[in-house]
């Protein structure tokens, strides 16, 4: 095994790393996240939703975890949490509000825990 | 010939911009990450480097999925900053140098690193941040930059040892390049994080506090490590580190650590900075 071999069905708890089946799984919803560069999308969205994934051709898998707001979901369904920290960002949540999501947590118990491990 | 005086690593986490927009410096919550600033604004007004190679990872701004190099480098004149989507202001523009680009290029290719070259490149808050913390004026007043980015989304990414290798192939560009330069390389990203998944908040103190040693003179014990070990170690996002093995590999001369500062939390972030100064290695003229 070489140096850089990783994959998504590798053991780390709690972890999905971002290998050739998750990046083609997963394309679509990342292409539509990353358009959200530009406010222009993220308005365009906000206003239809269904008719914006649909642009983008989501799969339902896709489209039921952005309806759910459920970051665990979106991965499983091939999502790239840089990509996902712009719909996130649609909202005004930061990466402590996924964190906390993905954990189960509070926001506040999670900051908790991150300074916890100083 | 141009030098490479030393170098600067540093975290990019976006909330540090943030925490500037807004001045949040002297809050308690920053002020132990954003005090360790004082002693790197110290040595580079002592140091007075007339350029920078900054080394990072973009986070989707500048490349998509349909397109991702593995090394990138920038080769422009001047460099944009643009909307993220999360709400950070768009930085001005930077100055490039695509003259001392397009001499990285030549020589990194020419020592077999396939580099994609890039005469338009958006630069995202890894770049930006670091760059503010630095020189907290912000665009205008920073010194001109080489931006090299390394891919950390999508595996497989490089090796930490091609990384050092890719870094040591830079250091040698740089030491040839026949304009009478002071030159700074800088690294961001890191340390320990994980944004995804149910172990979303991992921060390992021990593993970075170790990476911060090692990398001062035993780089070894960290480019022995698989990008499987770093995650486990690290976190998916401390794969950045691969970024602070590239700028430690392009310093081939005598390293020593000339500052370093270590705190948790910033963000979901070990939050770390390190300075190092650097002695070239003699060179020995024929007689």
């Amino acid at each position: 095994m070489s140096l850089n071999t990783m994959s998504h069905l590798d053991d780390i708890p709690g972890t999905t790393p971002f290998d050739g089946d998750q990046a083609r799984k997963g394309y679509a919803l990342n292409k539509m996240c990353f358009s959200f560069n530009e406010k222009a999308n993220r308005e365009d969205f906000l206003a239809d939703e269904e008719a914006y994934m649909e642009k983008y051709k989501l799969n339902e898998q896709q489209k039921q975890a952005l309806r759910d707001r459920n970051v665990l979901a979106m991965i499983e369904a091939g999502g790239n949490i840089y990509y996902l920290a712009k719909f996130a960002g649609i909202f005004g949540l930061g990466v402590q509000d996924v964190g906390a999501q993905q954990t189960g947590m509070e926001v506040d118990e999670f900051k908790k825990m991150l300074a916890a491990q100083a | 010939m141009a030098q490479i005086i030393g170098a600067v690593a540093t975290s990019h986490v976006p909330s540090i911009g943030n925490a500037m927009e807004k001045g949040l410096q002297k809050d308690p919550y920053w002020k132990p990450f954003f005090d360790a600033f004082d002693p790197v604004h110290e040595w580079l007004e002592k140091k007075k480097p007339d350029a920078a190679v900054v080394i990072y990872n973009d986070h989707g701004l500048n490349f998509f999925l349909d397109k991702m190099p593995t090394f990138a480098i920038g080769a422009a004149e001047q460099y944009e900053n643009a909307d993220e989507g999360w709400g950070l202001k768009v930085a001005p523009p930077y100055k490039g140098d695509s003259k001392l680009s397009w001499h990285l290029i030549d020589e990194v290719i020419g020592a077999d690193f396939d580099l994609v070259t890039c005469q338009e490149m958006l630069v995202d808050h890894a770049f930006v941040v670091p760059m503010k913390l630095m020189w907290p004026e912000g665009g205008p007043a920073a010194i001109p930059a080489v931006p090299v980015t390394i891919n950390s989304i999508q595996h497989p990414l490089p090796s930490g040892r091609r990384c050092h290798a890719l870094g040591k192939a830079i250091g040698d560009a740089i030491e040839s390049y026949p304009e009478d330069m002071r030159i700074v390389v800088i690294a961001t990203g890191g340390l320990s994080h994980q944004l995804d998944g149910q172990r979303a908040g991992f921060i390992n103190k021990e593993f970075d506090v170790f990476c911060m040693d090692k990398i001062v003179n035993d780089v070894d014990a960290i480019t022995a490590l698989s990008n499987h070990d770093i995650i486990e170690k690290a976190g998916s996002q401390g794969v950045e580190l691969m970024c602070w093995l590239a700028m430690r590999g392009a310093m081939n001369g005598r390293v020593s650590a000339a500052h370093s500062n270590y705190h948790i939390p910033v963000s979901n972030t070990g939050g770390a900075v390190m300075v190092f100064d650097h002695e070239p290695k003699p060179v020995l003229k024929a007689a």
